[in-house]
């Protein structure tokens, strides 16, 4: 007799970019809490990004994502009267903590910005730039080390054989990717990457998530985006943020199909007032 | 359910109504065929059984036009959440509805054949089961409209009273045939039109479910299923 198919689980049934199976936490926040001057942005965040996974964050303007992405690679410490409290742990490290150091922290925590940022350098510059910064490496290694980010990011064969030239040569997708590059060239192991694709047209953002799906193997990654589709797309992971809470979070299929919270039902739907 | 505030791209309410209109139009002609096909069969009208079975080409086109603009809602509106689920749910109500219309049609052709011959005991059950399962249908249509999941699962839980009505007319019809083998044609057929009016009962709660999924995001836990007659033997008749 022929066996009957079998469906497992959800996350056989909605593909690879959707499951929360076996995601052990990586980050965590605990009580946190960002204040910009009096203003408490972030309001008693917990959440938990799993590692090896995506969690998309999602919200209207102002409702704070953006403000937590800043806080986890410690980007509000630049600016004067922002400060953070509560915990924000990585390995049983307080990434908040005055002790750890900021620029160490964003070697091992990328983040990737709406508009494409390339140096005024060349493309092959541009990755060991950064690399540099942190690490001291022979002239092959640092080639290879190009190659690697390059290929990662899905913009080796495309630029190969132009790597001296001028990075603004390249168009907008292909800055993004190499503003990728520049970011995974550090071997971080958290990307964050803040509406990545908001300046991109369809078939670059289709190149940059598709890349996401691939990095997802070797990175804990954070999106914020405004594109509801987008976080469905790309995600594992979903969290509804509104006025600085975290309104609802979730298996992203579910959060989709089935929001528990009715504020969350109403923004993903296009109700929100 | 229905307190969903509006979306803010209004044109959008307006697509999701014009579904729920179009599964309104499709369940009110279910519930007037099948009435039509008993009335026909009671009255031995075979004119009418005819214009009943004429009349099932309206909810095919209906069919084929709420499944084409479910899929065109589905395209430009990128559903999520409640909106996907009303909308998944249309598409799939509106095939059950049409199949609710195959089975009224059937019985209408069989009344037609029937209104030939004289009048059968076992009749006198049809058009009682017959308004039952015409009035499932009808209020499973308003428990759609008012996303409402209670009166879903009232609708649901009236399908035993139908497979109960099934079970014992199955019993009579054996009876019956075998004290009047010379009826055994005319009963086939009654006991056929029978089995259609236990079905559209079936399907009246397929859409009940679906009415429950598509209000609360929740399956209905599986019900058991009352229509015995599949272990009905001569033996224990």
């Amino acid at each position: 007799m022929a066996e009957s198919p079998q469906m497992a689980s959800l996350s056989d049934v909605v593909g690879r970019h959707n499951s929360l199976d076996g995601g052990k936490p990586f980050i965590e926040t605990r009580n946190l809490e960002f204040f910009y001057g009096e203003t408490r942005a972030l309001k008693s965040i917990n959440l938990s990004f799993p590692e090896s996974r995506v969690t998309a964050l999602i919200g209207p303007s102002g409702c704070g994502k953006s403000t937590l992405l800043r806080v986890i690679n410690r980007m509000y410490s630049l600016y004067p009267g922002q400060r953070a409290t509560g915990e924000v742990l990585m390995g049983g490290e307080n990434l908040i903590d005055a002790k750890v150091d900021p620029t160490e922290l964003r070697a091992r925590i990328g983040m990737v910005f709406q508009k494409p940022t390339p140096f005024p350098m060349s493309i092959q510059e541009n990755i060991t730039f950064g690399v540099r910064l942190h690490e001291s490496l022979s002239r092959q290694a640092m080639d290879e080390r190009v190659e690697w980010s390059l290929r990662k990011a899905a913009l080796w064969d495309e630029v190969k054989d132009r790597l001296k030239s001028s990075a603004l040569g390249l168009s907008g997708g292909q800055q993004q990717r190499l503003c990728i590059a520049r970011t995974i060239a550090v071997k971080p192991q958290v990307l964050l990457f803040d509406e990545p694709t908001s300046a991109l047209d369809p078939i670059s953002t289709a190149k940059v998530e598709e890349l996401i799906a691939e990095l997802r193997a070797d990175f804990t990654i954070v999106i914020v985006t405004h594109s509801m589709q987008q976080a469905a797309r790309c995600s594992d992971q979903t969290a509804f943020m509104y006025l600085g809470e975290v309104i609802e979070v979730g298996p992203t299929a579910q959060i989709f199909t089935n929001p528990r919270e009715q504020r969350t039902r109403e923004y993903v739907t296009g109700r929100f007032g | 359910m229905t307190d969903s505030p509006a979306h803010t791209i209004t044109s959008y309410d307006d697509d999701l109504e014009k579904l729920r209109n179009l599964i309104t139009r499709m369940g009110r002609l279910c519930e007037a065929q099948i009435m039509g096909a008993v009335n026909a069969l009671v009255h031995r009208d075979a004119v009418a059984a005819l214009a009943v079975a004429a009349a099932d080409h309206e909810l095919d086109l209906l069919e084929a036009e709420t499944e084409q603009f479910a899929i065109q809602t589905i395209a430009l509106r990128a559903p999520v959440a409640v909106d996907l689920r009303e909308i998944i749910a249309a598409l799939k109500t509106s095939a059950i509805l049409e199949r609710i219309g195959d089975y009224a049609k059937n019985i209408a052709k069989r009344a037609s054949v029937l209104g030939h011959g004289g009048t059968m005991e076992p009749m006198v059950i049809v058009p009682e089961m017959a308004r039952m399962v015409a009035q499932m249908v009808a209020s499973v249509i308003d428990a759609y409209i008012a996303r409402d999941p209670i009166l879903a699962q009232e609708v649901a839980d009236r399908d035993q009273l139908v497979d109960d009505f099934y079970t014992s007319l199955f019993r009579l019809m054996l009876t019956f045939m075998m004290e009047n083998p010379t009826r055994i044609t005319a009963s086939a057929h009654l006991l056929f039109i029978a089995k259609s009016l236990e079905r559209i009962g079936d399907h009246a709660t397929n859409i009940a479910e679906l009415v429950i999924y598509s209000a609360t995001g929740e399956r209905m836990t599986e019900r058991p299923k009352r229509d015995d007659t599949a272990f009905v033997s001569g033996a224990n008749i």
